[in-house]
Parts: structure tokens; C-alpha cells; sequence
């Protein structure tokens, strides 16, 4: 006999309790610490905050700690806290040039003013896993030192490291950054996105997109769904004050400092006797050096329709790029297919039998 | 009101400003009965697509004198409305009640109660997708423009070419209805079972999508009416067995699975109107 499904209050509790031993593991073990996640797994830490809207180092390491590392979930974690803080006001505009640099390259020149500096990359790592982490214990001298790190940089945080985008910019050879056509940027956060979306809720949509999504639709205008012949001309990542004018005061004061990465593509040329390049702009918290290339390709992308061109790939369209690139949606509605869909199906299921049974009194009829 | 609900967080989760907005949008929403109205969707502290549309219209119009019902597939009992019942039993320390008939407030997914609503009572759907022409047409720039100028030929189409090829409306539930002869709305996944309860409702009817961030709503003793053509007249769902537990033949009915080899029951979807009928066959 069934037995009406009771209890769910119960299963619920019984689930969660489940999953709190799931996370802590073998007790052991002894437990990481927040500071442990921000300084080890840093890279975790700046993609939460980035694509969770929030700058916090120390709520976005406890979201990985209690997410078990889901970082996905980590994300959601964040940004349903977010959303229930107050607004006080908005900073002034930030000035990437002024940036205490500690990577920056340009692949469209050799050298430019203040130099390449690769600073801590991936790049030109050979992906051969490293036993030495493997142990309890990291091998002695396997740490670099400041001296060495002194010798490796030439200085950090060289004040006059002009953007390579504003070098062509002076030459007029490149758009000119600034449009007069989108002067005060909206807030996604707090207003639904309309259609078509101007160029800087697009950025604030891209800025706290999925990074796997942009990457996947980044790659695929590489790929020639909506090619846009791109360029980086420059990557920079280090820190930015953060300056605020509080009303009470009536100038500027800094508030604070963050760690960002940007990135400047330098694109497929409009006009001919007054040609000049177009731009791609990615930005992201913290280190996001592949997010930050990608969203500078679907910025550009996504320009198809204000630069003349045709729209031919879904990187190029913006309702496909900006109604999908949300991971907290996305998941969300996925994921909701688990729920309980029975009075549904059982309407299908209802409408399918008695499709087969009109399908079957026909044969009856025609064998008559 | 009450601030000390939820440490850290403001009465029912949401600030006072996000319920004024919300709250605006659904006076808006209740002046133009059947159209979409978008509102600035916040993040819940519960996933896009598991009620977070229906959990934010709740959150603006809870009060602490309010007593709030939560069902899904009908049932009060099932996970996510337990899960969403506790969340504002938590956040809003609102009675909650199983009852429909003691409810002020019921929050729904895919089920309008069996028990007839009142006036003054206030139903609160859970919308997926908002947009009954999705399907038809992706964009939302243009479905939009069609909503505006009334081009709703491309859903007659497609109930046409249902019965061109299935020699029926190939819908069972989310079937589109026309609102006070202007508006077609998504009713939400509710079986099609369901729909003539939208009609001349003397309650009155939110509908809230949150990831879509939109919101509708249907005032009370508004004309609602099932697409359909003179000569394929809107029909609902009919079942040749009666709920096993409490012997209703006007209920919707949920089929179970009973062993591997073909067995199953029919009970009711509406758990509060199948135990109510329990206890009154118990009395007599």
C-alpha cells in the first residue's frame, strides 16, 4: 500500500546534516581556514568575487570553504548576500592607468612605454605536475624569496606605465573610448535588462558573466561565428585605489584599494580614408586573466550591430549572449528540472495515452 | 513590524525599498490585467527557478497578520514547499497553514487548489517562463512588439497545426489563456485541468518570474479564457478512477507506481483537499 509521501521537514534536516559532514570530511584531517583558501587558492577567491559582484577576499573564501570548493555555488553564495546590502553611494570613476602594475604585456608592440612585465603568470609554465607540492610539506628553498622575486620584477608598481590603447588613441587611429551616446550607466543589479541594452549594461552583464561561457563564446568568434580579428593590446593586473567623495566632505578620499585585471583588444578597422581600429574591453576582480580576454572579444563582438556589421554568430547577438551568460540563473533554472514535476508529466502522460488510443481506434475502424 | 525575524536581514529577507519596488510593480501589473511587467529581480537566497518570482511577490506583501499555505504539485508536503514555507516561517515569523480555506496568503507551483478561493485571499504563482510565445518566437524584443500590437496569429497557428497533426490541442498544461480579451498569458505549468479556477476568481491572482525578472497578475473577477476553436471547444483532463484514498472523482489526480509489473494508483495532487475529505467521510 503507499504510504503518501510525508516527512520532507525530516529528510530535509537529515540531507543537510549529511552534507555539513560531507564538507568538513575525515575530522582527522584538520580543518582549512579561510586565511588558508584566500592565500592558497587565490585564483578560487578572485572568480567568486568577480562573478559574484563582491569585492570581499574573506566572504568570498568562506563561500569556497562552505561551498565545498564549489565555486559555482560559491558564487550564488555571495551574491544572495550582496544583494541584501545597502547602497551609500557610488565611487568616482576608476583609473586603470594609475594601476600599481604587476603584469603587463601588449602584444602589438615590442615594447612600449614602462615595458612588458610578465609578473606571476601561467604562462610559460610546462604543465608537469610538481611532486614537490605533492608532499606534507613544501620542499625547502622550493618558495622564492623577496631577493629573488626583486631581481625577477623590474620595479613593481612603476607609476608611469601609460595604457597602450591611449598611445594609439593619441594618434587618432583608434576609437576614442569615451561615447556620448551612453553617458550614466545604469545598474543591472537593481534594474531588469532591456533590449536592445546599451554598452555599458552589456559590460556590467559580461562583468559578472560565467567565465566558461565567455570563453566558449569568445572562442567561437575565433572560430568564425562573428570574427572580429582581435588584438590584445594590452594586459595589465594589479591594484587601483578606490577614491569616494562623501557628501559631507565635498572631495575625494580613498577608500580602499582592489586587485584588478583588464584587458584591451585593439579590433577589425572601420572607415577607409579615416580608418581607425575599433575596441574590446574585459575587466574583472582579482586575477581573471582568461575571463578578461574573453569578455573583451564579446564586448566587441556584441558591437556587431552598432559598427555596421552583420550579425552572424550567437557571440554577436545579444539576447543569446546576455540572457544565457548568467551562471546563478542558468544553474538555478537547470537545475530546478530535479524538482517535483508530477502533475505535469502526469498531464502528458495522460495526453500520450490517449493519443495512442484515438491512434488505435482509427486502425480498428480502417481494419473494419 | 517585527525586525528581529532573521538576524542580519530585514522582515521577510527583502529590504524595504525592493518591496516597494516590487509592490509597485504589481499595482502596475493588477491595472493592466495579463501583461508582463518587468521589475528589478533580486538574488534570492534560494536558486533562479525554484520559486524565487512567487518567494519575492510573497516578500512584499507578507505581514506579520497574514498565514501563508505553500504548495507544489498541490501538495503542501513536498520538499520545495516545505523548503519555502520554513524559509518564511524563518524570515517573516508568519503563521503557516495547510488549509486553503484559512489561508490569506497561498504560494503555488504548478496547482491551483481544488478548494474554491475567496475574496481576499491571494494566490501567488511561481512562473518559469513568462512568455506564452517563447516557444514560437526566442526573442523577447520582438515577442514584446507582438504582445503590443496584438499579433497573436503565430499561437493560433500552432493550436491549429496540433490538430492538423494530432487531431487535437496538443497541450496538457501551461496552456495559454486569453485575459479580459486582451492580453494572452502564460498561466504558469498548472494542468490545463486548472484553468477554468483562473476565471471570474474571486481571488486575486500574482504570477512572479524571477530569473525572467517579470511579474503579472490576474485582479479578482477577471474574465480568463482557454485558447481554443468553436469546433475543438477547451477541454480538461477526465480520469476513469477515482482517488483511492478519499474517492473524489472531481480532483486532479497523481499517478503512483506501485510495484514492476503494470500496478499503480490514482490519488489525489491536492493533499489538503483529499485529507479534508478523509476526515469528513470519518465524521458522518
Amino acid at each position: 500500500m503507499y504510504v503518501a509521501v510525508k516527512g520532507g521537514e525530516k529528510a530535509i534536516a537529515a540531507a543537510h546534516r549529511l552534507l555539513a559532514r560531507e564538507r568538513r570530511g575525515d575530522e582527522s584531517v584538520p580543518e582549512i581556514s579561510l586565511e588558508q583558501i584566500r592565500q592558497q587558492l587565490s585564483l578560487s577567491v578572485d572568480r567568486v568575487m568577480s562573478e559574484g559582484s563582491l569585492y570581499d577576499p574573506h566572504l568570498a573564501a568562506l563561500a569556497v570553504k562552505q561551498a565545498r570548493g564549489d565555486l559555482m555555488e560559491a558564487i550564488f553564495l555571495l551574491r544572495a548576500y550582496r544583494t541584501t546590502l545597502p547602497r551609500f553611494g557610488y565611487a568616482l570613476p576608476m583609473d586603470t592607468s594609475r594601476m600599481h602594475v604587476r603584469r603587463r604585456i601588449s602584444a602589438t608592440f615590442k615594447d612600449v612605454p614602462g615595458g612588458q612585465l610578465l609578473g606571476p603568470t601561467f604562462d610559460y609554465t610546462h604543465r608537469l605536475l610538481d611532486w614537490g607540492l605533492a608532499g606534507a610539506h613544501e620542499q625547502e628553498g622550493g618558495v622564492p624569496g623577496p631577493t629573488e622575486i626583486d631581481e625577477a620584477t623590474n620595479t613593481p608598481g612603476t607609476p608611469d606605465m601609460p595604457r597602450v590603447l591611449d598611445v594609439l588613441g593619441r594618434e587618432g587611429i583608434i576609437e576614442s573610448e569615451g561615447r556620448s551616446d551612453d553617458p550614466e550607466p545604469g545598474d543591472l543589479t537593481r534594474h531588469p535588462l532591456t533590449l536592445p541594452a546599451g554598452r555599458s549594461m552589456r559590460l556590467q552583464n559580461l562583468a559578472r558573466a560565467d567565465e566558461g561561457f565567455l570563453l566558449a563564446m569568445g572562442y567561437s568568434t575565433q572560430r568564425g561565428f562573428g570574427n572580429s580579428h582581435p588584438f590584445v593590446g594590452e594586459i595589465r593586473m594589479g591594484e587601483v585605489e578606490i577614491e569616494f567623495v562623501p557628501e559631507e566632505l565635498g572631495f575625494s578620499v580613498t577608500i580602499g584599494e582592489i586587485t584588478l585585471t583588464e584587458c584591451e583588444t585593439v579590433n577589425q578597422f572601420i572607415g577607409s580614408g579615416d580608418a581607425r581600429f575599433t575596441r574590446g574591453y574585459g575587466l574583472t576582480f582579482g586575477q581573471g586573466e582568461r575571463k578578461a580576454m574573453s569578455m573583451a572579444l564579446v564586448d566587441r563582438s556584441l558591437r556587431a550591430g552598432e559598427l555596421g556589421e552583420e550579425v552572424r554568430g550567437p557571440a554577436q547577438d545579444q539576447e543569446f549572449v546576455l540572457y544565457h551568460s548568467d551562471n546563478v540563473e542558468a544553474s538555478g533554472f537547470v537545475q530546478h528540472l530535479k524538482l517535483p514535476h508530477y502533475v505535469d508529466f502526469q498531464s502528458e502522460l495522460a495526453l500520450v495515452r490517449g493519443l495512442r488510443r484515438d491512434a488505435a481506434g482509427k486502425e480498428e475502424d480502417h481494419e473494419r | 513590524m517585527n525586525a528581529e525575524a532573521m538576524p542580519g536581514y530585514n522582515y521577510a529577507y527583502l529590504d524595504e525599498q525592493t518591496k516597494g519596488m516590487i509592490r509597485r510593480a504589481i499595482l502596475k501589473a493588477v491595472a493592466i490585467p495579463g501583461y508582463q511587467v518587468p521589475f528589478g529581480s533580486r538574488e534570492m537566497p534560494l536558486p533562479y527557478g525554484w520559486g524565487t518570482g512567487g518567494i519575492q511577490i510573497t516578500a512584499g506583501i507578507i505581514g506579520p497578520d497574514d498565514v501563508l499555505k505553500v504548495i507544489d504539485q498541490g501538495a503542501d508536503d513536498t520538499t520545495n514547499a516545505v523548503s519555502i514555507r520554513s524559509f518564511f516561517a524563518r524570515t517573516a515569523q508568519v503563521a503557516t497553514t495547510t488549509a486553503t480555506e484559512e489561508a490569506t496568503v497561498i504560494q503555488t507551483r504548478h496547482r491551483i487548489p481544488e478548494t474554491p478561493l475567496k475574496s481576499g485571499q491571494i494566490l501567488v504563482y511561481q512562473v518559469p517562463i513568462p512568455e506564452p510565445l517563447r516557444f514560437m518566437e526566442p526573442s523577447e524584443a520582438e515577442t514584446r512588439t507582438m504582445h503590443a500590437l496584438e499579433e497573436y496569429g503565430v499561437m493560433h497557428v500552432k493550436l491549429y497545426e496540433d490538430i492538423a497533426v494530432h487531431g487535437r490541442i496538443a497541450t496538457s498544461y501551461n496552456y495559454p489563456v486569453k485575459v479580459e480579451d486582451r492580453y494572452i498569458m502564460c498561466p504558469s505549468p498548472i494542468p490545463k485541468f486548472d484553468n477554468p479556477k483562473m476565471d471570474d476568481c474571486p481571488a486575486l491572482q500574482l504570477f512572479g518570474a524571477g530569473r525572467e525578472k517579470r511579474i503579472y497578475a490576474i485582479p479578482p473577477h477577471t474574465r480568463v479564457r482557454s485558447l481554443d476553436f468553436e469546433d475543438h471547444p477547451f477541454e480538461i483532463q477526465a480520469w476513469d478512477e477515482a482517488c483511492a484514498i478519499c474517492g473524489s472523482r472531481q480532483s486532479f489526480l497523481d499517478e503512483i507506481i506501485t510495484d514492476d509489473r503494470g500496478g499503480r494508483m490514482f490519488v489525489c495532487s491536492d493533499s489538503d483537499y483529499c485529507a479534508r475529505r478523509v476526515r469528513e467521510q470519518e465524521d458522518t
